[in-house]
């Protein structure tokens, strides 16, 4: 059972279609026993750093979703949901995030010729072998976000060219995270939902 | 770098697809949700729907028809025809919508526009246009009710008010050039380009493949739109991807 966090923010049911659509099991939960006791947990996400922390804290999510990480569960955050993963956001103030993945969330540099937000549909490239990159290496997947993140090489696993380097794929160990919308992304979008499935069957998580 | 994107409008009445969708292996040329699941085979990078439903129970045909089509379908929806509330833009984003247009509403009452990006983002919130040129005055104007009723409004100043307000995204159609298959607008969108910084996608005037490389090589928008060269199969999106590409414009 994969549980989807459902915290009030855009895009939850979305993802809920997409793993229906792929027959993978799943559920909406905000419960911490539920979230405690699924096999992997998604993070999904639109809108802003700051509002979207304190609907988890409202929730008391945050040491849940910090401890469930902890215990090796696998854990994929979508967008603002991957945002939320690091230490620090920096929209409209400086918000603590989950602090799962070292590293901050910051303004996409405006340049000419680049729009913000960065919305559409971009390239990714692979930065490191793994199966997330497998699936999405040279592939075009939708993004939608005025935020980027920062974090060190060996945790990015994918970037996509913009004003600067986003990256677009982020893991360490159990926890990774997808900056584009893989249920916006056809059916190469599809395929990195299966493979986060995939991570899911490898873990093996004892349960609580 | 982004691509360019190719997006083909559906005409929704009372949940069937309007003007028969003219693809081989369509068992049923009406229903958007195979209607989009071709589409997207085809490469689509978006679907935007308009609700052409005149009656009072418009929204909910259209809710249920979103909700339909995102359940089969996963690239981005766009919505439009008769969002007037924020309730109304809500109901489509939770079918599974990625973005509403906001049309008529949002000239009567440009502060829905705000509404609607304060509670879902900017994102979420397209404005649509329909302009015509106004020779008498030598500018774009605005024209609202389904592009039949012109309002005293430059649709330049209107396209800056409207980004102002929280507007995302801009889907500004030619009324001079649509049905014409003379090609897009390019000076409207020219004019336009200089004077907001939000993706733009052109609507208006395609018939042919010349004029989506034209409308990316002449003009900085983001995205073209277009209706029966894709539906009657005049066009295929393949083919117009692969002449961009030839021509060195970015598509997926």
């Amino acid at each position: 059972m994969i549980v989807i966090i459902d915290y009030d923010t855009g895009n939850t049911l979305n993802v809920k279609k997409a793993l229906d659509y792929l027959n993978i099991d799943n559920q909406l939960s905000a419960d911490p026993a539920e979230i405690l006791a699924a096999d992997g947990l998604i993070l999904p996400g639109v809108g802003a750093f700051q509002k979207a922390m304190v609907a988890l804290e409202e929730r008391q999510l945050v040491p849940v979703l910090q401890q469930a990480a902890a215990s090796g569960k696998p854990m994929l955050g979508i967008c603002l949901g991957m945002q939320l993963l690091f230490e620090t956001g920096y929209e409209f103030g400086v918000t603590p995030g989950l602090g799962l993945l070292p590293g901050v969330v910051v303004p996409i540099p405006s340049k000419p010729g680049f729009k913000v937000p960065h919305m559409g549909w971009n390239q990714n490239q692979a930065q490191q072998q793994n199966p997330f990159a497998a699936v999405f290496d040279q592939e075009n997947t939708y993004f939608v976000h005025s935020y980027y993140v920062q974090t060190a090489a060996k945790n990015i696993v994918a970037t996509t060219d913009y004003s600067v380097a986003i990256p677009s794929i982020v893991q360490r160990n159990n926890v990774v995270g997808m900056q584009f919308h893989p249920e916006k992304s056809g059916q190469v979008g599809l395929a990195g939902l299966s493979a986060f499935k995939e991570m899911v069957n490898d873990a093996h998580v004892p349960r609580n | 770098m982004l691509t360019k994107r190719i997006i083909p409008c559906l005409d929704v009445d009372h949940g069937r697809v309007k003007k028969g969708v003219n693809f081989v292996n369509l068992t049923d040329v009406g229903d958007p949700t195979e209607i989009a699941r071709a589409y997207e085979a085809q490469g689509a990078d978006e679907l935007v729907f308009l609700d052409i439903t005149a009656t009072n129970e418009k929204r909910k045909a259209i809710v249920d028809t979103i909700a339909s089509v995102a359940s089969q379908v996963f690239m981005p929806l766009t919505v439009g025809g008769g969002v007037n509330t924020v309730a109304d833009m809500q109901a489509l984003l939770k079918a599974g919508a990625d973005k509403v247009a906001l049309n008529s509403a949002a000239v009567a009452n440009p502060d829905l526009i705000r509404q609607g990006a304060e509670k879902f983002g900017a994102q979420c919130i397209v404005v649509a246009i329909d302009v015509r040129y106004q020779a008498s005055q030598d500018r774009y104007q605005v024209v609202v009710n389904g592009g039949r009723k012109p309002v005293d409004l430059d649709a330049l100043e209107w396209a800056q008010t409207a980004v102002a307000a929280g507007a995302g995204e801009l889907l500004v159609t030619s009324m001079d050039k649509d049905g014409t298959k003379s090609g897009f607008d390019l000076p409207l969108y020219q004019a336009l380009t200089q004077v907001v910084d939000v993706p733009i996608v052109a609507s208006g005037g395609c018939g042919a493949i010349a004029d989506f490389t034209n409308l990316f090589e002449a003009t900085q928008v983001d995205a073209g739109l277009a209706a029966s060269v894709f539906h009657f199969g005049e066009l295929t999106i393949p083919q117009v991807k692969a002449t961009l590409r030839e021509k060195g414009v970015t598509v997926r």
